[in-house]
């Protein structure tokens, strides 16, 4: 599904991911951790292809395409889908016409049938139920004035309702209180699936107590510097990310 | 100097010619308010760029043009085109000046409800009994804004609306000043008289259209008078032909506790200057100033307001919103004067810019003057780009990018047109802006 082999990527001309090696399966929910600055939100920024990131050597081959080239519009239509650590308010934008812009921009580029309104209303009502949120949030601006936990429900929305191949959770847990959490993970359980793959990017494994990844990696100082199963995020909730930082600039 | 001189000479000129065959050129105080005018105008000449009022916008390319004040000939219609731009829909009565001239036959005026009152000027000035003469004049600072006195020295046709104590139009009405493909060359002075009387409620639509892309000039004043507890709302639609210059003025006094709201869209016109001046002349009067200008190609809009709070207990809320692409340029300036007697003031102001371009150009000034102690006042002023974050969140969910910058400068300009309070016009204006945007067509299906 993905492929990411030796990614370097600077920001304002600092190094910021020093040689990323990632290989992720259809079926599979990985875990990116690392403690703040060790650029785990600058991959998922790179993934989705927002701009102010410049990508100095390496490859990312997602679907047998070659990712970096595509517009993060055509990412999108292709199934990769990026939920906002900091998701943005629109206001005059009403969160229905942008759910519905973007499953009909998906849509159109698998080739399907756009949907009507009454379908689309049909469908979002389905998804809504997944994420407990009221349809009020329908005809609100988006993400204007949503609470935080608010905001990361509608992401999840927005995921469940492209169905993407790949979906990229930028710290989708900081923020939310335990019931908040627990209605995001319940959200992300029901999306997981054999023809999906998920990454999750976050800094406390609390999240991973929901959401059970099969592999769990440590990013510190731009590199992934230790990878396993999910005992190793509980390791460092034990231990810190000192010794894993200590570890990373010995390299 | 020569230039300066000259183009007042042909104002003069004009004037010269075509006075005896103003409406009401018999009458005496229309002649001496005409003269006056002229004189004032004379006088003052066109703005330069010592005026401070006049520092953005130059007016050397209406002058060099030397328009002609003489009607210009009726020319046969495009009826077709014509039925289309009059947007029937938009109001129940209309009136439609057709190359400055009152076409009766376009127009529609039955059904006016009691102690309304809706002519055309030039009936009303040459009719004496008519109750114009009282009202003319009474809201317009001529010394102040030369081309004021310009429209005042050629009043002839427009509209008088009449609403007598207590009237109440639950339509609104509908003026439509149409350029034909005559108006090529020509110049028009058109005058709307608004005397709103006690307890009166009105809403008006004011709207200029071309049906061709001729070079002309609109020099417009629109006057409204509310007297106590009065309420007008007044919608102006500027549209004019691409390659027009538009220079209107708005003024307005307002009677104790009357209420005045305007919603100005200035979309047309190469070169596009719109004063509006409020006298809050009395205890309790509110006042709601809104705008939107879209700006693009080589298109100048300014917009230059001046609210005058003058008695306590007034509030003055104004906003306006810029839209600017190409080498389009959008200027604001908001001047509000708090006079000594004017306790309990509450003036709030605001006025946002988005640059669509790296031409684009946006000057906004807000200009307080507070004479008073116990007021509120406040005031913003930003000129501002998309946001990028939102656009790539946009992206992000399929968009593409003409989509998405359409789709976030809609929602921008939305703002204001939220605010119009005739859903058929909304709906236009809706339109309207979309077809402007490169992505328009992307994002209209879904909203």
């Amino acid at each position: 599904m993905l492929s990411i082999k030796n990614l370097k990527v600077n920001v304002d001309g600092k190094a910021i991911l020093k040689g990323i090696d990632l290989e992720i399966q259809a079926g599979e929910v990985h875990a990116i951790m690392g403690p703040n600055g060790s650029g785990k939100s600058t991959l998922a920024n790179v993934l989705a292809g927002r701009e102010g990131y410049e990508v100095v050597d390496g490859t990312v081959t997602y679907q047998g395409q070659n990712l970096l080239e595509l517009a993060p519009e055509l990412r999108a239509r292709s199934g990769v889908f990026l939920a906002f650590q900091y998701p943005v308010e629109i206001p005059g934008v009403s969160n229905v016409y942008l759910l519905k812009a973007a499953v009909n921009a998906v849509r159109k580029h698998r080739g399907l049938d756009e949907l009507d309104a009454m379908d689309f209303l049909a469908l979002v009502r389905e998804k809504m139920k997944l994420v407990k949120m009221d349809e009020q949030f329908l005809y609100r601006a988006v993400n204007e004035g949503f609470s935080g936990g608010e905001k990361k429900r509608n992401e999840i929305l927005q995921m469940a309702l492209l169905e993407p191949a790949l979906g990229i959770l930028d710290e989708t847990d900081s923020g939310l209180d335990i019931d908040a959490l627990k209605i995001v993970s319940d959200g992300v359980n029901a999306l997981r699936s054999k023809d999906r793959a998920l990454v999750l990017v976050t800094h406390y494994q609390r999240l991973l107590d929901y959401v059970v990844p099969d592999r769990v990696h440590v990013l510190a100082h731009g590199r992934i510097v230790k990878s396993g199963d999910r005992g190793l995020a509980l390791e460092l909730e034990q231990k810190g990310y000192g010794w894993i930082e200590t570890q990373a600039a010995a390299l | 100097m020569n230039a300066v001189m000259q183009a007042h000479q042909h104002y003069a000129a004009e004037f010269e010619r075509v006075e005896s065959v103003l409406a009401g050129a018999a009458s005496p105080w229309l002649r001496e308010l005409r003269r006056n005018a002229l004189a004032v105008f004379v006088e003052r000449g066109f703005p330069t760029a010592r005026d401070e009022d006049w520092k953005y916008t130059r007016t050397a390319a209406i002058e060099k043009r030397a328009f002609s004040c003489v009607p210009a000939a009726a020319a046969p219609l495009n009826a077709q085109r014509l039925q289309q731009v009059l947007h029937t829909e938009f109001a129940a009565h209309r009136i439609v000046i057709v190359d400055g001239r009152y076409r009766p036959e376009w127009s529609q005026l039955d059904g006016l409800p009691a102690g309304v009152r809706v002519t055309a000027l030039a009936a009303a000035l040459s009719d004496e009994s008519s109750g114009v003469r009282t009202a003319l004049g009474k809201a317009v600072n001529i010394q102040r804004h030369p081309f004021a006195a310009l429209n005042t020295a050629f009043i002839d046709d427009g509209v008088f609306i009449a609403l007598q104590k207590g009237a109440v139009l639950d339509q609104p009405v509908q003026i439509v000043f149409v350029a034909s493909a005559a108006q090529g060359g020509h110049a028009t002075h058109p005058r709307v008289v608004v005397a709103a009387d006690e307890h009166s409620r009105a809403t008006l639509i004011e709207r200029f259209v071309a049906l061709d892309e001729a070079v002309y000039f609109t020099n417009a004043v629109t006057e409204v008078v509310l007297g106590d507890h009065a309420s007008v709302e007044l919608c102006r639609l500027q549209e004019e032909s691409a390659k027009a210059f538009h220079i209107s003025g708005v003024f307005v006094t307002q009677g104790r506790a009357s209420r005045f709201t305007s919603h100005a869209i200035s979309l047309g016109a190469l070169l596009a200057r719109d004063d509006i001046d409020v006298q809050l002349a009395a205890p309790g009067v509110e006042c709601t100033l809104n705008g939107l200008y879209m700006a693009g190609g080589r298109q100048h809009a300014d917009t230059h307001s001046r609210v005058d709070h003058l008695q306590p207990h007034g509030t003055s809320h104004e906003f306006y919103k810029g839209v600017l692409d190409g080498h389009g340029r959008g200027v604001f300036n908001g001047k509000v004067i708090v006079h000594p007697d004017a306790q309990k003031t509450d003036a709030r102001q605001r006025n946002e810019n988005l640059l669509l371009s790296d031409d684009a150009e946006a000057d906004t000034k807000p200009e307080l003057e507070i004479y008073a102690d116990d007021v509120k006042c406040a005031h913003g002023a930003t000129v501002g780009q998309l946001d990028a974050d939102s656009v790539f969140y946009l992206r992000s969910r399929g968009m593409d990018e003409a989509a998405a910058r359409s789709l976030l400068t809609y929602a921008f300009a939305s703002e204001i047109i939220e605010r119009v309070p005739v859903p058929a016009i909304r709906a236009y204006l809706q339109q309207a802006v979309l077809a402007r945007l490169p992505g328009g067509p992307a994002i209209e299906e879904f909203l």
